[in-house]
């Protein structure tokens, strides 16, 4: 073989603790190396100009480069080696920037290390074997996980341009948290004139299949033949039988089950339709509250239902869709505020969340879009709001900033004097954040025009003054002052946080999430709305704290890839994967079990029964090789040699 | 006008006194950048209303090597210790340990704005130092010694004399050597 | 009910000023088979004018105590004083986890120290080791109809990290025994806020304010007693309450109860061992009206 070995200074990110002259140097005498050289940015079109030149002048058979991690540049690189002629699988990388230029100082060390990362890439191109990918079909459905604005957005796009949608909501209407809120900034646009008319698109679109109160059960498969199963939760209704006329809400005597829709401010019902513009407006029973469910009597929404809708005895069902591809749009939730004690953890009824506000703000919310405090139905007179309630605080485990609350409390410092012209609002804040477009302007407005009190300062405590209000004593930093405010509610600017359940969810699609529980997107800057799972895209708050326009975006951003990759005829598969020498197989078959993708099938060989592997499902991962008590199954580009090949390179000593 | 009641300009090229913020660092175990200035110690001090430098000043002053403000303040001496900024700091920031060590060092540089608390301080350690227990009426007489203040809580000795809660004599304890050892060899130790 | 053993460090007030809180703290135990072994020759933990001075002198003050308490063979000292406790839990856990800070404690004391034992206060023992169900039990003399508000100070609780009970902001342990013993608790939203602390001496006019503001919030909010578990805050708002009145214009006469002051009383141990004599505010009126809503029930 005659291997060209490429080391990148990329700019001075590994030249400036590495060697590479050196590196290329100590190169050049591995074995079957006939060339090796340093390199400015071997990405760069020059860079790789000069890699095709080489393996023309140098007749190169294999190349290594060793530069950053393949994660990136993987790809681009085998282009290059297509662009030469030669088979692109002929190609190792060696990641001497994350691992060895970014982690240390000492060049010296760095540049033996770096030689050593080089050798290791040598020796397992030396017994890399040309590929070819294996070329399979798409199912061009899509799948889409949420039905907030940012999935919405992904599947109205995606049916629009004639895929084949299926959305699924854990929640019994689709709308998310956009549809309980009552205007958006910076226009104050009513949110349900506007997200209404999506929802409904949704239920009409011809294009898209609606599972709400469902939830992914699990997912198998790979890009574009994915098989999902899908829990439809028992809701006690037949929903084909089901109009939405509300009949049984009226009249349903259990009134202590929580109104999630109202954030749990308004009047509950066992069985209930969240909201009337609800998408499907379906009713759904609360088992746990539901008399008939729980101690057997009751059933009064059996009788008035004038559709005989009514079902106890329905079951969770699990459901199978095919689709090629998956957009989680899953949204997140509200930081569970209550662990500030100081603000009274919950004990306070007037001191509310900004969501709850927004319910008790909504023309469609439990006291009809005229602001009364929960503890007397009084009107306030003095709004206290509270920012980075669970944001940017360390010590409760959320350092970052939920980024959209100082716009939205500005919103509702303006809507307060909407509806209470002889109001104050107060509202206390430590940065202000607004870099989208016209949002500085906005929050300026609530303070110039609507006389919003704005106060630099954290807020110490919340307490009930004795006398029916709150009193709130804070600092105004700018004044180097204590504050107090008596308040006569308090709301506060609760922070953002995943999904729950968004790991488990994260786990069944095999995609990454960090450590709060958002889904890590493919590259912070490149690749905002991949994952590392080919097929799986991300939109909305469930890839990190994002406003309505951002959602938006994404959703569309989404869709586009979707589109894009269901455009193609066909799609290529990884040829590195596994692969049976059939005269050692034993066929025992654990292989089979262990694969999680479903990849490898028994089959009959001469009347024995021996694995097979299934190339386009096979995934690459490796796990069948470690199982096989015969050797018998290895993965191609990494088999034990390989490997063991890798190991003797930096253990020579 | 009284100079310090001036504004004056805070050149932040020479004034700050870096190994000052760096010996409250290391003694307190705290990282002071940590401090954002969200003003919850403020906020949550019950006696800002009695401070003349409120304590997230206190933080950035601190930050920014103004030795001489910090160590001249009031605030040092009326902080009593309760925590609530330590508690509520979303930094994790031990605000009242520096507080603390403020004190130390203010002591050492011969700072002490409150005189009274000071006096107090150095009264309770001497009867801890005599006696190995505090004992409140000597502790009482060597405090009104020290200020001169002899009308300090008079009117509460009627309300404890009855009830036998104020003793006249202290109580000995065998150990009471073993304390002024203590004492004696931390001044020696010079810490 | 096997008995529980424990060192046990009074605190220098405990010997004059709280003496009733020392006292009853004791008549309690005792009625609830905690057996607490006054560490012997116990000296003083320095108290905030120690921790204001130097961390170093500080923890030897306390280390000497904790010290003698491992002597004696606990693991675990109790005290009734949440400023002992502060300085005693510090020391210790400084003392525990910074082998430098030990070499600079031991350089000052008489004998190094070995194993530290942990502290705690008495009120966590109850509340967590007992628990308020078998403390009702124990109740003979219920503290029917008796409104009183708990007030725990700021250290007791705080900061969390190193006192490791009950919540830092809004504690219910207090509130818990009250209510085993009969008495109907109000919610207190004040229960941490400081009560001025040692400052009465050098600046009472901060007391007056602090202290002055607790008891207006459990005036307003109907209280017939405050109850305390502090000595510092029992003296500030008992002692210094016509102090406080006159500073505020003010006519407070809510008596200021320790926990183990009413504990005992409803346990029907002798007034004696509860010395609630010694309270300066009147506690006669509170504890009648007990008896007047038995009868009325």
């Amino acid at each position: 073989m005659r291997i060209g070995v490429f080391v990148c200074h990329c700019g001075s990110n590994i030249e400036g603790t590495v060697d590479t002259a050196e590196v290329s140097r100590i190169a050049s005498d591995y074995p079957e190396v006939a060339f090796a050289t340093d390199t400015m940015y071997a990405c760069s079109e020059p860079g790789q100009d000069g890699i095709i030149e080489a393996i023309g002048e140098h007749k190169l058979d294999g190349v290594v480069v060793a530069s950053c991690t393949p994660r990136m540049h993987e790809a681009t690189f085998r282009n290059t080696l297509e662009r030469a002629g030669l088979n692109p699988y002929m190609f190792e990388m060696a990641n001497i920037r994350e691992h060895v230029s970014w982690i240390g100082k000492d060049r010296e060390a760095n540049t033996n290390k770096a030689a050593d990362l080089v050798r290791m890439a040598v020796e397992k191109l030396r017994r890399n074997r040309p590929l070819t990918p294996k070329e399979f079909d798409i199912n061009r459905r899509v799948l889409v996980i949420g039905g907030g604005v940012a999935g919405i957005q992904a599947a109205l796009d995606c049916a629009d341009a004639g895929l084949e949608v299926i959305m699924v909501e854990r929640e019994s209407t689709i709308g998310g948290k956009m549809a309980k809120l009552d205007k958006t900034f910076p226009t104050v646009d009513c949110s349900s004139c506007i997200l209404g008319p999506r929802m409904v698109e949704v239920a009409q679109h011809p294009n898209i299949t609606l599972h709400a109160y469902s939830e992914v059960d699990g997912v198998s498969g790979y890009v574009g033949n994915f098989s999902v199963k899908i829990k439809k939760k028992a809701r006690y209704v037949d929903w084909n039988k089901c109009t939405g006329c509300g009949e049984c809400v009226e009249k349903c005597p259990s009134r202590k089950a929580p109104n999630t829709f109202d954030e749990l401010i308004g009047p509950g019902r066992a069985i209930n339709i969240p909201f009337p513009q609800a998408i499907p407006k379906k009713a759904t029973i609360n088992a746990d509250y539901c008399i008939r469910l729980t101690k057997g009597k009751c059933g009064a929404c059996e009788k008035v239902c004038p559709a005989g809708a009514i079902d106890f005895d329905q079951q969770d069902e699990i459901i199978s869709e095919e689709v090629g591809a998956v957009v989680a749009a899953t949204g997140y939730d509200l930081f569970d505020w209550t662990v500030y004690e100081e603000y009274g953890g919950g004990r306070y009824p007037d001191v509310i969340t900004s969501l709850q506000y927004e319910r008790l703000l909504s023309a469609s919310g439990p006291t009809g879009g005229h602001v009364k405090r929960p503890s007397d139905g009084k009107e306030p007179k003095n709004v206290v709001f509270i920012q980075c309630v669970g944001s940017r605080d360390k010590s409760v485990d959320r350092p970052y900033c939920s980024g959209f609350c100082c716009m939205y409390t500005a919103k509702q410092a303006i809507l307060t004097k909407d509806h209470i012209p002889d109001s104050t609002s107060y509202v206390f804040y430590m940065d202000i954040r607004a870099p989208g477009k016209l949002y500085d302007e906005f929050t300026r407005r609530a303070m110039e025009e609507y006389g919003a009190q704005y106060i630099r300062g954290r807020v110490g405590m919340v307490y009930p003054d004795g006398k029916g209000n709150l009193t709130v004593r804070g600092a105004d930093t700018l004044l180097g002052k204590q504050v107090e405010i008596q308040a006569d509610l308090v709301v506060l600017a609760v922070g953002v946080e995943s999904a729950k359940n968004s790991p488990q969810l994260a786990e069944k699609l095999r995609i990454s999430y960090d450590k709060y529980g958002f889904f890590m997107e493919g590259h912070p800057k490149l690749k905002p709305c991949e994952t590392n799972t080919a097929g799986v895209y991300l939109a909305g708050a469930c890839q990190g704290p994002k406003d309505i326009p951002a959602s938006v975006a994404q959703g569309s951003a989404a869709a586009s890839k979707v589109i894009g990759l269901f455009s193609k005829k066909k799609l290529k598969s990884d040829p590195q994967t596994a692969l049976v020498d059939i005269k050692r197989c034993i066929g025992c078959g654990k292989c089979v079990l262990t694969c999680p993708f479903g990849a490898i099938k028994e089959t009959d060989f001469r009347g024995q029964p021996k694995a097979e592997v299934i190339e386009t499902v096979c995934q690459g991962c490796g796990i069948c090789s470690s199982t096989c008590p015969q050797g018998a199954i290895q993965l191609r580009h990494f088999t034990d040699n390989q490997i063991l090949a890798e190991v003797e390179a930096i253990c020579r000593f | 006008m009284p100079p310090d009641t001036v504004m004056q300009t805070v050149n932040l090229t020479d004034s700050p006194d870096r190994t000052f913020t760096n010996r409250i660092t290391e003694e307190s175990g705290q990282n002071l950048s940590l401090c954002y200035q969200c003003g919850n110690c403020t906020a949550s001090c019950p006696y800002s209303f009695g401070f003349d430098i409120p304590v997230s000043q206190i933080m950035r002053l601190l930050q920014t090597g103004q030795k001489e403000p910090v160590l001249t303040s009031s605030s040092i001496w009326l902080c009593a210790s309760c925590t609530s900024c330590t508690t509520r700091c979303p930094n994790n920031i031990d605000v009242a340990k520096v507080m603390d060590v403020l004190r130390h060092e203010a002591r050492r540089q011969g700072f002490a704005k409150e005189r009274r608390v000071k006096a107090f301080f150095d009264s309770f350690l001497d009867s801890v130092r005599r006696h190995g227990r505090v004992f409140e009426m000597g502790l009482m007489v060597n405090y009104i010694r020290k200020t001169g203040r002899f009308w300090t809580d008079l009117e509460l000795g009627p309300k404890m004399l009855p009830k036998g809660k104020l003793a006249f004599k202290p109580h000995q304890i065998q150990g009471k050597e073993a304390i002024a050892r203590i004492f004696e060899r931390f001044e020696k130790e010079g810490f | 009910m096997t008995k529980h053993a424990y060192a046990y460090y009074p605190g220098c007030s405990g010997q004059g000023t709280s003496m009733e809180y020392e006292r009853s703290t004791r008549a309690v135990c005792e009625a609830l088979g905690i057996q607490l072994d006054e560490i012997p020759d116990w000296s003083c933990c320095g108290s905030t004018p120690a921790h204001a001075f130097d961390h170093t002198l500080s923890a030897a003050l306390s280390g000497r105590n904790l010290g003698l308490a491992a002597k004696q063979g606990h693991d675990c000292v109790l005290t009734p004083c949440p400023s002992c406790l502060t300085n005693l839990k510090t020391a210790g856990k400084h003392i525990s986890g910074d082998e430098n800070f030990r070499d600079k404690v031991n350089r000052l004391l008489d004998e190094p120290l070995g194993t530290i034992p942990e502290t705690k206060s008495v009120l966590q023992v109850l509340f967590e080791d007992l628990g308020p169900d078998w403390i009702s039990e124990k109740v003979k003399r219920p503290l029917t109809g008796l409104k009183v508000v708990t007030y725990y100070g700021c250290i007791l609780t705080r900061p969390p990290g190193l006192m490791e009970f009950d919540s830092e902001e809004n504690p219910i342990s207090m509130d818990m025994l009250m209510r085993a013993a009969g008495a109907e608790v109000l919610p207190y939203p004040l229960k941490t806020e400081c009560c001025g602390a040692s400052h009465g001496v050098a600046r009472k006019d901060l007391v007056m304010r602090l202290s002055g503001r607790l008891l207006d919030m459990a005036d307003s909010l109907g209280a017939q007693a405050v109850v305390t578990a502090c000595p510092l805050c029992q003296m500030n708002l008992d002692l210094r309450q016509s102090q406080v009145n006159s500073a505020n214009s003010a006519h407070y006469k809510l008596p200021i109860f320790y926990y183990t002051q009413l504990l005992g009383w409803a346990f029907g141990l002798p007034d004696a061992s509860l010395g609630l004599d010694k309270l300066c505010v009147d506690p006669g009126p509170a504890l009648r009206s007990i008896a007047a809503n038995e009868d009325a029930a």
